[in-house]
């Protein structure tokens, strides 16, 4: 399909080569740069709350034209995120997605028996925390800003983007401080 | 609608295959997880290709009316980028980029070990 694409000048090989290298080069990373400033800055954390997409461009990092939706996790509230119809994930502050969140039993279940799903990653939420769980779409993704942990708060922002996983931008676990 | 007639959603068709929402499922395998291979990059890179403004081929929502269509056995048996690669050729057929014979005798070609231009 690529060559007949490629003979046919629908798509070049070195733009093929160029689109695998920027899959390649967005990571998790990006989010967590997003979520340790919105730590570190109230008014920041406001507009990323606000507006996802312009919030993230102030970053250097571009959505492009999905929307995006940031959920705060509080001391009351746990956000989940899914989507039980494919696949749809932040991938530009993500990467690509892991195969368990592209798979049936997470897809599922994760809607109905979050808790559970939760437990499967060494997450236990108190009976107290609710729990949300947001239902992605191809035009509309969300991300989780999780809580910052406790004994953080003489990091500076690096340091913090070290502590914010993939997987608590998904929100199955917390972020917890490095030994 | 005749009042108390039928429960809400009881009219709905019956559920897509991807459809996946509060079914029963096992536990997670969080072990069988991959990074992502070459051709899988290949495929994710085509459709952003595809997709993008020069060309606008291939709408999100497009290729997800694709895959949804691919039909309960050929959704449960491919995996994950298998079913975009499906999806993806269907879009391409439907609206005559390629076509049906160009797709086959390639296919066959590559299958057969004949080297290409261009690998």
């Amino acid at each position: 399909m690529r060559e007949l694409l490629i003979e046919k000048q629908v798509i070049t090989a070195e733009e093929v080569r160029a689109a695998v290298e920027t899959l390649d080069s967005r990571t998790a990373a990006g989010g967590a740069k997003v979520v340790a400033h919105a730590w570190c800055d109230p008014e920041y954390r406001q507009r990323l709350l606000n507006d996802g997409p312009a919030a993230c461009r102030e970053l250097g990092i571009d959505i492009g034209p999905t929307r995006l939706i940031v959920v705060e996790n509080t001391q009351a509230v746990h956000n989940v995120i899914v989507c039980t119809l494919c696949s749809c994930y932040p991938r530009m502050l993500l990467g690509l997605p892991p195969d368990w969140y592209k798979a049936r039993e997470y897809r599922s279940r994760v809607v109905r028996e979050p808790r559970s799903v939760l437990r499967e990653f060494g997450t236990e939420l108190p009976d107290n925390v609710a729990v949300r769980v947001h239902d992605s779409t191809a035009d509309m993704r969300y991300l989780v800003l999780p809580l910052r942990p406790a004994g953080s708060e003489n990091l500076g922002e690096n340091r913090l983007a070290e502590l914010v996983t993939r997987d608590c931008m998904i929100g199955v676990t917390r972020p917890v401080m490095l030994p | 609608m005749q009042p108390g007639n039928a429960m809400p959603g009881q009219s709905h068709p019956p559920r897509g295959a991807h459809d996946l929402g509060g079914l029963p499922a096992g536990p997670l395998q969080r072990d069988a997880t991959h990074e992502p291979e070459w051709w899988e990059k290949r495929i994710d890179a085509l459709l952003t290709l595809l997709g993008d403004a020069q060309r606008r081929l291939i709408r999100t929502d497009e290729l997800r009316r694709a895959i949804e269509s691919l039909g309960e056995d050929v959704y449960t048996t491919h995996t994950y980028y298998e079913r975009w690669t499906l999806a993806i050729a269907t879009l391409l057929l439907e609206k005559g980029v390629l076509s049906s014979e160009e797709l086959d005798a390639r296919v066959e070609r590559i299958r057969r070990g004949t080297p290409t231009a261009d690998r």
